[in-house]
């Protein structure tokens, strides 16, 4: 059963490699970019995933560690004229760090008190950036001037380089986070959400591994956060808004809250339909509010839900070698 | 000084309206556990129906202007008290049973459901009022107070004051108290308590869609996504007064209000909506339960 998963998961892979791989042949510029937002938001999802779906925290401000990240990226380009690429740990850093900190004190809240303190913080984020917070993020304007990535002496300014560029992070990405899953860290993290008092009761120690899930998540949303400074050049504050959170939220939860494969299916669903359905701009948003409510009474697990973990023949027979 | 007054009575009037949205989280927040996201929303169609009531069918001339609005409050409150039953039978019923994200989520899609739909048949852009109300200034304490933000609060705390002896003495406040306190109890002493939650969601966007109309009267503007900024801050006073507490509600309306108006003035205006959710994540770090909270059964 398991490996019947395992087998097909690694086709819908492969699948989605040569996809990517072959796209610039046959869709035009147009189409290379939605790929490319496709790439960012599976990015986004599969973040705010490790603090939502896998440890149960319901995140709705995952926007300011997004901007935190863009920021870094467009301050340190523009001012210091440091290479984009090298800004990648930067991001990552300055953005867990800046997670760990506004999470600290909120962390221990229960389920949607969290969700509305998220809220309440994402909107201070969007809000300073606004007022040029430090003089230093340009105000409702924002930054523009941001310099194009370089790899290897290529430049990276059009968009199937930028497919390339931005589809292989989330080749690592998923790679990592499969691992992640898998990982002591991981099996923590889906303990405290199943049952937080019996995971402090078997050791887990619940506030550390929230805090951690928070930095882990905010570092991949704030180096997602570089690729997009890179990609448009231009940052604002609007692009941080609550709306962006929700715009999230809702990738997590529709696709299969806690499941890879399927968080990566509500992102690209969450993008691509509203592309497809452009006849109907007006009207998409009525129809996407009433699937979600449609969708919690009938399917609430998500369209492509999480397997609990089971372990296999294999497992347990090293485990019994190893003793 | 007359600054500090003005904004002071301003802050009083924000307040209230604060306040009487405060009252439909709090009350839903009681008895069923759950954010109701889309409130914010029921309060801007009460703004938005108001508006649409008022212009075609200029109670104010043929009735004259007092009994005029208050017969157009009552069309507004009791039309946006059925889109609150509506709400809560298509988005909450079916999702009593299932675990709090699917209620969360639910409400969040009704509240963008909502809000698109006003979009679709109003347009994206501001509304703005029929100049009505005199703008006539009363002397209070020395100082010119214009009457109408004197009206506001004073229609808001009688509003209240009228909800909270019907939640304290009548039998269906008892109802309402007794299954927000325990519903598997109070369903044992013979109490409907999904009665009770068609009640509430009765009452709680009744004095949403009231407190739309005083925004629209007072403030002239409204527009399709003004709910959710005025949302939050009502939960906030909900929050700060302590949830599920009714005259919580009131207090944390007015004090978040006045915090606000002077922080506004005294600290930066480019700021004035980060006080509100500063407040909001200092209750909850500092004292979960509120101001006027009781027990907490549950650790958040």
């Amino acid at each position: 059963m398991a490996a019947r998963t395992t087998t097909r998961l690694a086709i819908g892979y492969a699948l989605a490699v040569a996809f990517i791989a072959a796209a610039p042949l046959f869709l035009d510029a147009y189409w290379l970019d939605v790929l490319n937002s496709v790439g960012l938001y599976v990015l986004l999802a599969l973040s705010l995933n490790l603090i939502l779906g896998d440890a149960g925290l319901f995140n709705m401000g995952h926007a300011a560690f997004y901007a935190v990240g863009a920021y870094t990226t467009a301050i340190l380009s523009t001012r210091f004229q440091i290479p984009i690429l090298w800004t990648l740990p930067a991001s990552a850093v300055v953005a867990a760090l800046f997670a760990t900190l506004v999470a600290r004190p909120v962390v221990h809240l229960r389920g949607d008190y969290l969700l509305v303190v998220t809220i309440g913080l994402g909107e201070i984020v969007r809000i300073a950036l606004v007022n040029d917070v430090f003089g230093l993020t340009g105000g409702a304007n924002g930054i523009f001037g941001i310099a194009r990535p370089t790899v290897f002496g290529l430049k990276i300014r059009r968009p199937h380089e930028f497919l390339y560029l931005i589809w292989a992070f989330v080749a690592v990405t998923v790679l990592l986070f499969h691992r992640l899953e898998q990982s002591r860290f991981g099996r923590a993290l889906n303990y405290l959400r199943e049952d937080p008092v019996a995971a402090e009761g078997s050791g887990v120690n619940t506030a550390r591994y929230r805090l951690l899930a928070f930095a882990l998540g905010a570092a991949w949303a704030g180096m997602t956060g570089t690729l997009y400074a890179a990609k448009m050049t231009i940052i604002s504050p609007e692009s941080f808004g609550f709306w962006e959170s929700v715009v999230l939220f809702l990738m997590v939860i529709l696709g299969g809250s806690g499941s890879i494969p399927g968080v990566i299916l509500g992102a690209t669903l969450v993008v691509v339909l509203p592309e497809v359905f452009r006849g109907f701009a007006s009207a998409r948003m009525l129809v996407f509010g009433l699937v979600m409510m449609v969708m919690m009474v009938v399917r609430p697990q998500g369209l492509l839900a999480f397997r609990i973990l089971r372990f296999k023949e294999s497992d347990v027979r090293r485990a019994g070698a190893s003793q | 000084m007359e600054q500090f007054f003005q904004q002071l009575t301003n802050g009083l009037a924000v307040g209230s309206i604060y306040a009487l949205i405060a009252l439909g989280y709090t009350m839903v927040y009681g008895v069923l556990r759950l954010i109701n996201f889309a409130h914010g929303d029921l309060f801007t169609y009460g703004a938005y129906l108001g508006m649409t009531l008022l212009t075609s069918f200029l109670l104010h001339d043929h009735l004259g202007l007092a009994l005029g609005l208050v017969v157009l409050a009552v069309m507004v409150m009791g039309l946006v008290a059925v889109i609150g039953v509506i709400l809560e039978r298509a988005a909450y019923r079916p999702l009593r049973e299932s675990p709090r994200l699917s209620a969360v989520v639910s409400a969040l899609g009704a509240s963008i459901f909502l809000q698109n739909a006003l979009m679709l048949v109003y347009g994206a852009r501001y509304q703005v009022y029929p100049d009505i109300l005199p703008q006539t200034t009363v002397s209070l304490l020395g100082q010119q107070v214009p009457v109408m933000r004197i009206a506001v609060v004073l229609v808001s705390v009688t509003i209240m004051a009228a909800l909270y002896l019907f939640v304290q003495k009548t039998k269906v406040g008892t109802a309402i108290r007794a299954a927000a306190i325990d519903q598997g109890a109070a369903r044992l002493m013979g109490i409907d308590v999904n009665k009770v939650v068609t009640i509430v969601f009765v009452i709680g966007p009744a004095l949403g869609g009231g407190a739309g109309l005083l925004v629209g009267l007072y403030y002239g503007q409204i527009s399709f996504t003004m709910g959710w900024i005025y949302g939050m801050k009502a939960f906030t006073a909900a929050i700060l007064g302590g949830i599920g507490n009714i005259p919580g509600a009131m207090v944390g309306g007015l004090l978040l209000g006045v915090v606000e108006a002077l922080g506004a003035a005294y600290v930066s205006f480019a700021w004035k909506d980060a006080f509100a959710f500063l407040v909001l994540i200092l209750i909850l770090i500092v004292r979960p339960s509120g101001l006027l909270g009781e027990r907490v059964a549950e650790k958040i």
